[in-house]
């Protein structure tokens, strides 16, 4: 029984990453209709920017005297700009990559593909730019472990499984409550007559990017807080995953690439709990593609319909 | 650049007759990307200085005659079939005399195929695993064997931490540490009796959480978690178990030597053991000359892949310098060296002593050091096989 609760946990913990992650990606589609390849990398940019950000507080460049800060300060100034730092990636991206290729009225597969060229000039600029050694991300919260009855949590965990509702609650709400998310739904409705309605259609979309983006420099944040490991590689595997998991809740939707990227570690966790944990990619992604058999669009998801 | 290369590769071509220049071309097939850039970089850092060496003093003398040395490095990415490449691009194009490295079993053992299809003499510093040398007369190395390892740890565990029962996670698509976790399973189970190994899981390479499989070792309450995994994998995983309440030890195998082990572990790899090649701390002689110099010149200590680089590149030399004159025809020089290098009955490296026997496997002994509270590798206890 207690094995069973820490796993919950542990699947809590290992989703809200999937999740974050998948939120991007179906944004990004609900409103463009194009899946962004490269938000994986954006991902692991973002978890680079909070790297630099973290050191630069803690004092490592010389500009800020060492202990100036304290940690849980340090999260409070580093998050906000770490989010801002790689929503402009992202908007940079929309801006050199996708937006001259939509104007010019290419096909949308040319942009995927656009895109994922864009991911892996992230990575191997990265892997140019910083080299390959690894880097270790700083400790700032002063780590704690709860220990209930068997079960083990830290403070880090309950921040990651928090920060993964709020920003879904939060996206939730900006797409069905306000104008702008009102926008948004109406451009992946019908992008040819938005703008005849005086919507500023490319400033939704950067729009779109920066949040987007945004909660990927969140993602990146949160996981290098809790897997304190850095390469130049680490968001590829698990962008594509979260992808993977987009589309299986219904891409397009919230709802579902916040329970997808949910179930995919439920799914993931439990197989690897009960049978040899050689079996867990395998077990997992049969278990989606099930999933997908059974409605080909996604939990949430609806057959050409508005998405968002 | 592309334009060289072509350029190089063609005068390369027309040289081939009659290649036997003032130079001898060593080829190192390392991993300066992927998953363990250190263990590349030191590897090279090691035969830059070897290199500057000898060739500061005018070359290697072969047969009165003294030849510059000329090292070519390439990148295999940590992956094995870029290490395929590599290895036939310096057997073919670079026509090198001898092939350093790999230096991880999961390329060295694929790349060893190559080599020794290829007749060409590689030697590996740093695997661990069987299979690189098994029945390839033209494949040696520098590092002693799991077979041997594993009993090292099953037995220095079961003594230092009084261990009845033990677990294992591993990375089930990496050659060295499947390898290295199956061997240790069944040493432990035979010493300890049946089912003493309460949990044997495994992960991917590029896997980043692994708590469900910690989740599970830490029910079934071992007394000692076993780790054979690359070192930024071992940063993760003990971070994550300890999270997950973990108190007890680890005990951990060559990999963990590296460089970078503890800038990435940090705190929680103190107090750990692993057994490996040497230990820094505490070395005499020309052992520590090596790790002097090393340190000068880098600024780091020398990991035990650093010091394996050294002693493996000597062999190929000295297997060099043993043939007595350099053969005008590529094949056949090739073939001399790896003659030689059979032929070498024992050799006094800075990882201590080693004997060959016929497979091309060093007979040497292992030592197990503890992490100590600075981060240091601490000597704590030498394990010599016995014949």
């Amino acid at each position: 029984m207690e094995i069973f609760f820490q796993n919950i946990f542990n699947a809590l913990q290992w989703g809200s990453f999937y999740a974050l992650i998948a939120l991007g990606y179906t944004l990004v589609y609900g409103v463009l209709l194009l899946i962004n390849f490269a938000h994986g990398d954006i991902f692991m940019v973002g978890a680079y920017i909070a790297f630099f950000v973290a050191t630069f507080l803690l004092g490592s460049y010389g500009v800020i005297d060492p202990g100036t800060f304290t940690g849980p300060v340090i999260v409070a100034l580093a998050i906000p700009a770490t989010m801002i730092l790689t929503s402009l990636v992202g908007v940079a991206l929309e801006r050199i990559a996708y937006r001259p290729l939509r104007e010019k009225g290419a096909h949308r597969l040319y942009v995927v593909i656009t895109a994922l060229m864009c991911g892996l000039l992230l990575e191997n600029g990265n892997l140019a730019l910083l080299g390959a050694s690894r880097k270790r991300f700083p400790d700032l919260l002063e780590k704690t472990v709860f220990s209930l009855g068997g079960i083990s949590v830290t403070n880090l965990k309950i921040l990651v499984i928090a920060a993964a509702i709020g920003v879904f609650l939060l996206l939730h709400f900006i797409v069905t409550r306000t104008k702008i998310g009102m926008a948004m739904r109406a451009i992946s409705y019908d992008k040819f007559a938005i703008p005849l309605m005086g919507i500023p259609i490319n400033n939704v979309i950067v729009f779109t990017f920066i949040l987007g983006s945004g909660f990927a420099g969140l993602a990146g944040f949160l996981f290098v807080m809790s897997y304190p490991v850095l390469d130049p590689y680490m968001g590829a595997i698990i962008g594509w995953k979260a992808f993977i998991a987009a589309v299986v809740g219904g891409i397009g939707d919230i709802r579902g690439a916040f329970l997808g990227g949910f179930l995919l570690a439920f799914v993931e966790i439990g197989v690897v709990a009960v049978f040899p944990s050689t079996l867990r990619d395998l077990l997992a992604f049969s278990v989606l593609l099930l999933i997908l058999w059974w409605k080909p669009t996604g939990m949430f998801g609806m057959p050409q319909t508005t998405k968002i | 650049m592309k334009k060289w290369g072509m350029v190089i590769g063609a005068v390369a071509m027309l040289g081939s007759a009659a290649w036997a220049a003032d130079s001898l071309k060593i080829g190192f097939n390392l991993p300066m990307t992927g998953d363990i850039p250190k263990v590349g970089e030191s590897s090279r850092n090691a035969a830059e200085m070897l290199k500057a060496d000898i060739n500061g003093k005018g070359g290697l003398e072969v047969g009165g005659k003294k030849y510059l040395l000329d090292f070519i490095y390439e990148d295999n990415e940590s992956k094995a079939e870029s290490a395929v490449n590599v290895a036939l691009k310096m057997i073919e194009r670079d026509e090198v005399l001898a092939i350093v490295g790999p230096n991880s079993s999961k390329q060295a053992v694929p790349a060893g195929g190559t080599c020794d299809d290829n007749h060409t003499p590689m030697i590996s510093p740093w695997s661990t695993n069987p299979d690189c040398t098994l029945d390839r007369p033209w494949v040696f190395r520098a590092a002693f064997l799991d077979p041997f390892q594993g009993p090292v740890a099953v037995n220095f565990a079961a003594k230092t931490f009084k261990a009845k029962k033990s677990a294992v996670i591993f990375d089930i698509s990496n050659d060295y540490s499947k390898g290295l976790a199956e061997i240790f399973r069944n040493e432990w189970e035979k010493k300890m009796g049946e089912g003493t190994v309460v949990a044997f899981e495994s992960h991917g390479t590029k896997d980043q959480d692994f708590s469900a499989q910690l989740t599970k070792i830490i029910a079934a309450k071992p007394d000692f978690i076993f780790l054979p995994d690359n070192y930024n994998q071992v940063a993760l995983i003990v971070r994550q178990a300890h999270d997950l309440g973990w108190k007890g030890p680890f005990m951990g195998s060559d990999t963990w030597g590296t460089a970078e082990l503890m800038d990435l572990c940090g705190d929680g790899c103190k107090g750990q053991y692993f057994s490996t090649h040497y230990a820094a701390a505490g070395a005499t002689g020309a052992t520590k000359e090596f790790i002097d110099r090393f340190t000068a010149k880098f600024g780091y200590v020398p990991d035990d892949v650093a010091a394996l680089t050294w002693d493996a590149t000597h062999i190929v030399l000295k297997a060099i310098q043993d043939v007595g004159a350099v053969h005008p025809k590529l094949k056949e020089e090739r073939k001399a060296i790896r003659d030689a290098m059979a032929a070498i009955p024992e050799f006094n490296g800075i990882t201590g002593n080693m004997k060959f026997n016929d497979q091309g496997d060093p007979i040497k002994c292992a030592v197990v050091v503890r992490i100590n509270e600075e981060g240091k590798f601490v000597f704590t206890e030498q394990v010599c096989p016995t014949e």
